[in-house]
């Protein structure tokens, strides 16, 4: 098994546990290669890669700029704030203009959920989703559960809870598909408002109470609240979000174990999490953005590698 | 499939044993010289001749494995992608006289990336390429080696295939040649 199942990465959901297990024996590689004093691999040097990004992103959007640069790749970058979408140019014409460029991959980020899926049945070159609205974010996901490999062994076995703005976020959805697969047990935990009604179809836990999750759990992802997403009032206040759903270093010396501490980024020190914690040795945050330029490596090597001459 | 052992296992040793000495001909103490494998069986060349070293010479000699994986030249040329192994090379080989390490020596490709995947660490002083079987005259490149086991002619429909006692349960190195050559 060295090939993935799949042509694009549109989404955690399409992928087998196989896929993400070679993903993530790539990825300890390419680990290896971005701590040497050279930096770079010229595997991908005769591919060219668009990122376009109809959102804002600084993190995702520098990661997958570095890794594909790393691996050798010619890169276009493309924001949506200073593009022709302005002037009213459809999606498949902007990427089909972009294309016709000779370029081999396109990394997405994308407002509407779907809008990946939607371009890679349209589109000859691989897609990779960088997050398409509350849908997924594949990547995220992968060097989520990548860290968690790497600090505490494997994901098998492993109880992790999502804490924060289920309902907005494509970052708990990619997770709990990734975890799942993967053999981790998944919980969910949040304001009632901010849970989606059926998420308990997926097979993951839900609990209203902060310190019951953490309780139970050895990792703790916890979510920013997407106040952008919100069009209308889910709770009462940010302070009173904070009070019932912000994880302080209090709460966290007085678990019965020593939990890991995840957060996608960006951070609201002083809302879902305090920067106490945030800085913590228990946090993997800076790990989780280590890992992700050689996730991203990963996923590009591969996917490149199904790209016909 | 037709099979003819070139080098069996006493052999095998034979000769490892006059590579050591080759080597320490040219590097005497190996105070500046650093050993690299090349994965993924390059590196168990490497673990013989270490044991040998070390037990000759009573101190330890400095050894890495390399892996080329994202080096080669036939990424996407290939029906799968390739599966990296693991690269560990701890110390700093910027002004080190370096000697790769392979099993067999055939068309001087990987050697090739080897010496790309090598230069991402730095600046070696001299760089040498020591491997236990030559197939002579099937070189893609202008490559070739300073420390040879065994030099052998070989069609190219032939395949040559270094066992070890840890992993196949010999030592010993076979020709195999198909029915038809």
């Amino acid at each position: 098994m060295n090939n993935l199942s799949v042509e694009h990465l549109t989404g955690i959901k399409d992928l087998t546990r196989q896929d993400i297990e070679l993903i993530f024996k790539t990825a300890d590689s390419f680990k290896e290669v971005i701590n040497r004093p050279i930096k770079k691999v010229p595997s991908l040097r005769d591919i060219t890669i668009a990122n376009l990004f109809f959102e804002n992103s600084t993190r995702t959007r520098l990661s997958f700029e570095l890794a594909e640069k790393r691996l050798s790749a010619d890169v276009v970058n493309f924001s949506a704030a200073s593009s022709s979408v302005k002037k009213g140019e459809t999606l498949i014409d902007t990427v089909n203009n972009i294309l016709s460029m000779k370029v081999d991959m396109v990394v997405m980020r994308h407002p509407n959920p779907g809008a990946a899926k939607f371009l890679s049945e349209r589109i000859g070159a691989k897609v990779v989703n960088a997050g398409d609205g509350t849908h997924e974010h594949p990547t995220q996901a992968l060097l989520d559960a990548f860290s968690i490999r790497e600090r505490l062994g494997s994901v098998e076995g492993k109880k992790v809870v999502i804490v924060g703005d289920i309902l907005h976020s494509r970052v708990a959805l990619s997770n709990i598909y990734c975890l799942q697969k993967l053999g981790a047990e998944v919980m969910v935990c949040g304001p009632t408002t901010l849970i989606p009604k059926y998420i308990h179809e997926l097979g993951v836990k839900v609990e209203y109470n902060l310190r019951a999750a953490l309780e139970w759990c050895d990792v703790a992802n916890m979510l920013r609240i997407q106040l952008e997403r919100q069009d209308i009032k889910y709770f009462p206040s940010l302070r009173e979000y904070t009070m019932q759903y912000g994880l302080n270093k209090e709460i966290l010396d007085s678990l019965p174990k020593e939990i890991c501490v995840m957060h996608p980024g960006p951070i609201n020190r002083g809302v879902e999490i305090t920067s106490d914690v945030a800085d913590s040795k228990q946090s993997l945050i800076l790990d989780q953005v280590e890992n992700g330029v050689a996730v991203r490596m990963a996923v590009i090597y591969l996917l490149a590698a199904k790209i016909e001459r | 499939m037709e099979k003819q052992v070139i080098l069996n296992s006493r052999h095998v040793e034979l000769t490892l044993n006059r590579l050591s000495y080759q080597l320490i001909e040219s590097h005497n103490d190996f105070s500046n010289t650093v050993l690299i494998g090349l994965q993924p069986r390059g590196i168990h060349v490497l673990a013989r001749l270490k044991m040998q070293l070390e037990a000759i010479l009573g101190k330890e000699v400095v050894c890495g494995n390399l892996d080329i994986t994202f080096y080669r030249d036939d990424f996407r040329r290939r029906e799968r992608p390739l599966i990296p192994s693991v690269t560990n090379i701890d110390f700093v080989i910027e002004g080190k006289n370096v000697v790769l390490i392979d099993d067999v020596l055939y068309t001087g490709r990987t050697i090739r990336s080897g010496l790309d995947a090598l230069l991402a660490f730095g600046r070696p002083n001299k760089v040498e390429l020591l491997t236990l079987i030559d197939r002579r005259f099937t070189r893609d490149l202008p490559i070739q080696a300073d420390y040879v086991g065994k030099t052998i002619d070989t069609l190219n429909s032939e395949r040559v295939s270094v066992e070890w006692k840890e992993i196949e349960g010999e030592d010993k190195v076979v020709l195999y040649t198909p029915e038809n050559a």
